[in-house]
């Protein structure tokens, strides 16, 4: 069994995120692996364990940079890495249209992972665009998984706290979910062995393919600014339960109807 | 005359009130506002669609009647509409339904979609959305065909343009697409949505225990509220994950936030930035959510909470 699983490079939560003159970010701080992609990962490390002769491929577009995130995803047990090498940023159609293309050239899936959602460009899309590009049932926020057959069983997180229970034919795309399962922090020995996993890596120009016409252009960010000049409520008990009152009924205006 | 079509949501047989605030994008007279339907159009619905701007309501069906949930195959029946209809330009709610049928339509067909937008400008096809778990807002021009944007619920307000609104059924061809829906486990139906509440209190490492978040539901049921949580109180098993609210939880916009022991780390307020109204309780007048929010509470929430219940309960009464 053929498992990909698609990692992105992307600023730590706890980074500062600083913009410059030119629109872009100042990318002088701390790079980590999209959290959603390590629950991917670990769903497909253990994916791999159940089914005799499996191999997990992680792939990532990025800047050479990326390298990192593919080496975290192998010292969390993917065999071996892809990374197509991309200097601009890329919206999710032609991530997508990418990783397909890489995918397609490497082999045939059996199943692909995806985080559900990246959270530096927060797209919510890139698996379903995957799955279009390569005729293949897509799902997102999985939070359970397994094996059943020759098709796959996944539940989904709907709202409210609605759960979807799908079967799906093989090959197919999977966004994880954070519920998905508990990615485990890869012990010494296996990041050293990760050192040394096979990395190939490609140009975007390596690729059979012509990115989408269709797209989505960024043309102005900013700082969100957080200015909130706070009022102190103070008093007694009542005083402040009262006060609160106030502020719903009347500021916020919530408590009619 | 540009068409938009909407991809309408329904609760419990109503209109998500959330919908009607998308709609709003749309409100000028160069514009035919659609709305399109997958599950009961009730006269009551028809009414408050077209009190707010819609002037056609196309309701999707199969050669058998309603289709019953499927996400493909809603999102197929949706092209298939906005073929039919020729609508290029599609907007709906960032709910979960919404990600999940709006990022497919975009799949089939290829086109670009901005989902999460607090912002739309249909003149220049441009959209604001944050980037970096809220810590950036940016704009986006979609260039192609079609034009997808799923709205963040509650960033826009609903605002009523009378009018009257033709009624049409569609009959769409239902497809094979590799996915069977075995099973739908509705969580409570009187649940609020966290992303979709206006009201949102949420509880944290101050919280202590799971059993205290009773107060926190008895508060919510009062006045319709749902209930968040911040990652400790859900690591530590007091609640369920779908109640975090966080860089790694869910995002919501309600019109009043009221967190309740919370500190207010940067993750967590990845999550909230974008409320109304922030209200901390938090008996550390130094915490960092004490001055990043609208009122700030130094007070005990064990105290303040039920007594704010009681006073909602006296007023409602
Ligand atoms: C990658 C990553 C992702 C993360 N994602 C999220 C996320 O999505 N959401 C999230 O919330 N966190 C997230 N976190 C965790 C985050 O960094 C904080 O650890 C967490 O938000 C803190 O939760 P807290 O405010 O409940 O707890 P604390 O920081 O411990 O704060 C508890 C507060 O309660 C107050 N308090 C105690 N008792 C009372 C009382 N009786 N009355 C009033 N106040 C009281 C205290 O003064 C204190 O300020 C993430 C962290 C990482 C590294
Ligand atoms: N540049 C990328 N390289 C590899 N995987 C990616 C990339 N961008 C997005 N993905 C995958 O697609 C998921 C959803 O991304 P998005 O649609 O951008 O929110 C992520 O969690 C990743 O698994």
């Amino acid at each position: 069994m053929r498992i990909y699983v698609c990692v992105k490079h992307v600023p730590d939560t706890a980074a500062t995120i600083r913009i410059k003159a030119d629109g872009h970010i100042d990318e002088n701080i701390t790079f980590i692996m999209n959290p959603y992609d390590e629950n991917a990962v670990e769903e497909a490390v253990r994916l791999k364990k159940q089914t005799s002769d499996a191999e997990v491929i992680a792939i990532s577009l990025g800047k050479e940079s990326a390298e990192a995130t593919l080496r975290s995803a192998m010292a969390m047990g993917a065999d071996r890495g892809i990374l197509i090498k991309s200097a601009t940023d890329h919206d999710s159609l032609s991530t997508a249209r990418s990783l397909c293309s890489a995918i397609q050239a490497d082999g045939a899936p059996d199943v692909i992972f995806t985080g559900r959602e990246a959270i530096d460009s927060e797209g919510f899309q890139t698996m379903f665009h995957l799955g279009a590009f390569l005729g293949f049932p897509a799902v997102s926020n999985a939070v359970a998984f397994e094996l059943s057959g020759t098709s796959v069983k996944v539940t989904c997180e709907m709202e409210a706290g609605n759960l979807e229970h799908v079967q799906m034919d093989m090959p197919c795309v999977i966004g994880a979910g954070k519920d998905l399962n508990q990615p485990s922090y890869p012990k010494l020995p296996d990041i050293l062995k990760a050192r040394n996993k096979p990395i190939t890596v490609l140009e975007l120009s390596d690729l059979e393919m012509e990115l989408p016409a269709s797209r989505v252009e960024m043309v102005g960010i900013e700082p969100l600014k957080e200015e909130r000049q706070p009022d102190n409520i103070e008093g007694t008990v009542d005083e402040i339960a009262g006060a609160m009152v106030k502020v719903l009924r009347d500021k916020a205006k919530v408590l009619d109807g | 005359m540009t068409k938009v079509g909407f991809l309408i949501e329904m609760k419990n047989g109503k209109v998500k009130p959330a919908c009607l605030g998308v709609i709003s994008a749309a409100h000028d007279n160069k514009t035919e506002r659609v709305a399109l339907l997958l599950e009961g159009g009730s006269a009551e619905s028809v009414e408050i669609l077209e009190a707010h701007g819609i002037q056609r309501v196309v309701q999707i069906t199969s050669a058998n009647g309603a289709i019953p949930w499927h996400a493909e195959q809603w999102a197929g029946a949706v092209v298939q509409a906005m073929e039919h209809f020729n609508i290029q330009t599609l907007m709906g709610l960032a709910s979960a339904q919404g990600k999940n049928i709006l990022s497919r339509v975009a799949a089939r067909l290829g086109a670009p979609l901005v989902m999460d937008c607090t912002a739309v400008d249909l003149s220049d096809q441009t959209a604001t959305k944050s980037q970096f778990s809220g810590k950036a807002a940016a704009r986006f021009r979609t260039h192609g065909k079609y034009h997808l944007y799923g709205m963040r619920p509650n960033a826009l307000d609903p605002v009523t343009m009378p009018g009257d609104a033709m009624l049409e059924t569609f009959q769409a061809e239902i497809e094979e697409t590799g996915i069977t829906v075995l099973e739908v486990k509705k969580g409570a139906s009187d649940l609020v949505d966290l992303t979709e509440a206006d009201v949102i209190i949420s509880g944290g490492r101050g919280m202590q225990n799971k059993d205290n978040f009773d107060i926190l539901f008895k508060f919510a049921k009062q006045i319709s509220a749902a209930v968040g949580a911040s990652r400790v109180a859900v690591d530590a098993g007091w609640v369920s994950h779908t109640m975090q609210v966080g860089q790694t939880g869910k995002t919501v916009s309600p019109k009043v936030y009221i967190a309740c022991g919370i500190s207010g780390s940067v993750q967590h307020f990845a999550g909230m930035k974008t409320a109304g109204i922030i209200i901390a309780i938090n008996l550390d007048p130094n915490a960092a959510i004490m001055h990043k929010c609208d009122y700030a509470v130094c007070a005990d929430l064990f105290d303040v909470i039920p007594v704010l219940t009681r006073k909602l309960k006296e007023i409602t009464a």
